[in-house]
């Protein structure tokens, strides 16, 4: 860095928010926080600053100027990017090459405040909220082959690399995804990138027997017909205190009847979806079974709006991810009946509920019920009047135990995001 | 071999050697310790056969509860532990120390659930790979990550390896394929990460485990993910005339959108050399040989099939094979199957590497391995896992000739730092164990190293499990290591290796 530069870098200092332009400002900037003791609050485009707990932080680091694509090599299938390009510029970037990020990002936009922004990719990362193909393809940590970051002391970092196949050194690409910023300062992230299929097609149950919902989610997942996308979208409650915006969201002129549905999704050649659709009309006997298809384009936008949470949009309420063990889904759905809105993805295994503002002893309860059959549960978006005091994110006592050595080996004086995810780390 | 720095020993603990035992007879039954010369031999090497060493004694557990109680009593006692899977890893990731206790996992060899409502499989750690696909097949699933070895090597060092396999491209390695585990750190905490959900809350902490090589944590328990099988499987034997070609067709393959199940290459060299050996019925005149597997509905891979044929013949190919049916296919693969034995027909030793590079960097790469094989006057030949840019050049050499095994170990060391320049990483599956240790400065700079030396700090205070093995002692790039097999005399010789 140039005399100049730095004295411009002092001067930024002086701010609450401070925004570095490149990962060497981050650097300089996290030594000076570092030996200051100052707590910092990471922000890409805050897209997403809703989930956890609200920060009180000295200094803000907004990484937003680090911005923009460092290499795309389709052929080699991978993008590498810095942390705070959009996700939406590399999800149009891709689409060029008929490629995408196959864990299917969410757009948490729309439950914040009814519009699309999906943030940045930094940010993105930092949560790890994988899409419909999660049970298919992976989570985004699956899809990180690499990172460089800035640790809690200001040393620059990196991991992984640019290639699938790697074990040489630890893979700190597993442990930064999802820490919600409280690790390392994301500065630049190689992302794997896989071919769009050329077509897709999805097919509805319209059922509301929920033991048969459960048998359908298992089947599905018992198949070989590489089904990529698998949820349950019951009727809502009739009850004042949530929007009944279903029928709305999902209008459609080919999903022939009301009612509660299951719906999955074939991606493929167009001959091979037919292949697999005679073979699961027979595997999960669809011929005894209201079904309503999807094509192309309208199975695209069914997907659009299951991973932009539409159902939840503008949502006044409290919704809260859960995710059980498959074999447990019909519990749930059988304790959450017709009192809660809520939806199932990851064909059977994810929950997105809504639980209604001033109810907050009813997620005290639905934490223990989702513990008591071995899922865990985060709390994604708060209402006004919310007032619950329990963790907003589960977590049992050795977990929290390394984890808290895992946080104090990357930012010993815990100046980064502290207590964002779990108030001790 | 050369001469491996290992950790000081600490005389101290060599001298209380009857202090311990004593100990750990109150942790476990007396018949799972072990400590007289001709028990514990077997344990003095694993898969890298060219270094040996004798532990201190070996414990076998039973139980997690015993590997804890061990684990905390070496950890207030300052005894180093050296945990062990199967011993089939081939980069020395288990090698013993004189004055540390192998923890040996070959008591947990239990399947202890297995569990098609939530499609996965419940494991002690010392289960093997091979075993899991066992327990489930009748119901036509599977455990997705095939290691070479995966009829002996365990699935806890699959987890410590991240392994992979030849289909890592399409399923993924160990840590893509995994729902949790349990694991003891070396204060004796027995911890369970992740369970029978996807994901997990908090940090990815299996994740960072995955790939440790046994420096973390000793893994007691893993619950692995199974799939359903395809419904169809075929290849395609696709020979080209150069080895640019064929690199290219790689891309071309990737660039229109197949994922191939698995896609390998071999140079000449390995192709003359495995159709001597194994008889495969393979082009002898080709520059490059690639094998392309598809899996999917049938139809599907009749179609990616055609596709495939289509790119190759854009991409000069001279001759294209496509199985018929699986005796065809199984004998596409049964000449590549069989690289290692057709190396240790060509010369008294081989070394196999095992660096990763882009996928379009390979004819690069096997131009400049070719320079360098003038350079050391040695011979290489090459197999690259071209779906997941996994190459393995394999020297073969005398080791009697110790001119020629010096050499050999500075062409190894040269060809890893190659694997490095291109944008590849030193290696993709066998671990960094002691033999590229000092190599890792070529990837990592002192920053980076120091972070992973405070997450291990972080876990193991006292740096008491398994030291010595991935991070640099030397702190110099050193030339050493890779799969080194002496007249045969491999670790393992009934192991396929690829």
């Amino acid at each position: 860095m140039s005399i100049e530069a730095k004295k411009n870098f002092q001067i930024s200092l002086d701010s609450d928010v401070l925004k570095p332009d490149d990962e060497q400002n981050v650097s300089e900037i996290i030594r000076q926080t570092y030996k200051k003791n100052l707590p910092i609050k990471i922000i890409g485009s805050n897209s997403k600053k809703f989930i956890g707990y609200n920060l009180q932080t000295a200094k803000t680091l907004d990484i937003s100027n680090l911005s923009g694509i460092v290499e795309y090599l389709p052929e080699e299938l991978y993008i590498k990017v810095k942390a705070g390009t959009p996700l939406s510029l590399i999800e149009e970037t891709l689409d060029k090459n008929n490629q995408q990020l196959a864990f299917e990002p969410i757009d948490f936009g729309f439950i914040q405040n009814g519009k699309s922004n999906k943030g940045t990719i930094g940010g993105y990362v930092s949560c790890n909220f994988a899409g419909s193909r999660r049970f298919k393809l992976g989570s985004v940590r699956d899809h990180i082959l690499g990172f460089r970051g800035v640790n809690g002391k200001g040393d620059i970092i990196k991991s992984g690399g640019i290639v699938v196949k790697n074990v040489t050194g630890y893979d700190l690409s597993k442990v930064v995804t999802g820490s919600f910023g409280t690790l390392v300062v994301l500065t630049e992230i190689t992302l794997k990138v896989s071919p769009k299929k050329p077509s897709q097609s999805t097919v509805a149950i319209h059922t509301e027997d929920t033991n048969q919902v459960s048998k359908l989610f298992d089947k599905i997942l018992s198949s070989s017909d590489e089904i990529s996308g698998s949820v349950y979208i019951p009727d809502e409650p009739k009850n004042k205190k949530f929007e009944l915006n279903k029928y709305q969201i999902f209008k459609f002129n080919d999903l022939k009847h009301e009612g509660s549905f299951l719906a999955f999704r074939l991606e493929g050649d167009q001959k091979s979806i037919e292949e697999r659709k005679k073979n699961l009309a027979k595997e999960l006997e669809l011929n005894k079974l209201k079904t309503s298809t999807l094509d192309i384009h309208q199975s695209i936008l069914f997907w659009q709006k299951v991973n932009n949470l539409e159902l939840f949009k503008n949502t006044k309420n409290n919704i809260l991810r859960a995710v059980v063990p498959l074999s447990n889904n019909k519990k749930l759905m059988k304790y959450l009946k017709n009192k809660y809105k809520y939806y199932i993805d990851w064909s059977g295994s994810l929950f997105w509920i809504e639980v209604a503002d001033k109810d907050e002893m009813k997620i005290k309860e639905i934490k223990k019920f989702i513990l008591e059959i071995d899922g865990y549960l985060a709390v994604i978006k708060r209402s006004e009047n919310f007032s619950f005091h329990e963790s907003l994110f589960t977590i049992n006592e050795n977990r929290l135990f390394i984890s808290k050595k895992i946080k104090e080996s990357f930012d010993p004086k815990r100046i980064f995001n502290p207590g964002k995810m779990y108030r001790e780390i | 071999m050369s001469n491996l720095v290992l950790p000081k020993i600490d005389r101290s603990t060599i001298k209380k050697k009857e202090f311990i035992l004593g100990k750990l007879k109150k942790f476990t039954n007396a018949e799972n310790i072990l400590s007289h010369q001709s028990e514990i031999k077997p344990y003095e090497t694993d898969g890298l056969a060219a270094y040996k060493q004798t532990p201190l004694a070996v414990v076998l557990p039973e139980n997690t509860e015993e590997v804890s109680k061990i684990l905390k009593f070496c950890n207030d006692e300052n005894i180093k532990i050296i945990p062990r899977g199967a011993g089939t890893g081939l980069s020395g990731g288990a090698l013993p120390l004189q004055d540390a206790i192998t923890l040996g996992l070959g008591k947990f060899n239990k399947i202890l659930e297995i569990d098609f409502d939530n499609k996965c499989v419940v494991a002690q750690s010392g289960v093997t790979n091979l075993s899991i696909t066992h327990a489930v097949q009748h119901k036509g699933f599977y455990y997705a990550p095939d290691p070479s070895s995966q009829l002996a090597c365990s699935i806890g060092g699959n987890v410590a390896e991240n392994s992979g396999g030849i289909h890592s491209l399409k399923y993924g390695t160990t840590t893509n394929n995994i729902l949790g585990i349990e694991m003891v750190i070396m204060d004796g905490t027995i911890c369970r990460v992740g369970g029978k959900t996807l994901d997990q809350e908090g940090y990815d902490i299996m994740g960072l485990i995955c790939g440790s090589e046994g420096l973390l944590g000793v893994i007691t328990e893993v619950t692995v993910k199974i799939l359903k099988k395809t419904q169809s499987v075929r290849a395609a034997l696709i020979g080209f005339s150069t080895i640019e070609d064929g690199g290219n067709c790689v891309s071309d393959i990737i660039s229109s959108g197949i994922i191939p199940a698995g896609m390998e290459i071999m140079d000449k060299a390995l192709i003359v050399a495995t159709d001597n050996f194994a008889k495969a019925g393979y082009p002898r005149d080709a520059e490059a040989l690639m094998i392309v597997e598809l899996d999917g509905t049938k139809s599907e891979v009749d179609n990616l099939l055609k596709q495939v044929g289509d790119i190759a013949k854009k991409n000069n190919s001279n001759s294209l094979k496509l199985s018929k049916n699986e005796k065809e296919r199984l004998a596409f693969w049964s000449g590549r199957k069989a690289a290692f034995p057709a190396c240790g027909a060509m010369a008294p030793d081989y070394y196999c590497m095992d660096g990763s590079i882009p996928r379009g960097k390979l004819a690069v790469a096997l131009k400049e391995i070719k320079k360098l094989s003038k350079k050391y006057n040695l011979k290489v030949v090459n197999a690259f896992h071209a779906g997941d840019g996994n190459l393995h050049p394999i020297i073969v050499f005398d080791g009697g000739n110790k001119d020629q095994f010096k050499r050999t170990e500075e062409l190894g060391a040269e060809i890893l730092k190659l694997c490095v320049k291109l944008g590849g990483v030193l290696t993709g599956e066998h671990g960094v164990g002691i033999e590229k240790r000092e190599l890792m400065c070529e990837m990592f700079n002192d920053n980076d190293i120091q972070q992973q030396l405070s997450i291990k700090k972080s876990l193991d205070q006292k740096n008491l499990l398994n030291p010595g093995k991935v991070y640099p002692i030397l702190r110099k790039c050193a030339e050493e290591g890779r799969v080194y097999v002496h007249r045969g005399e491999e670790k393992f010789p009934d192991l396929p290796r690829f």
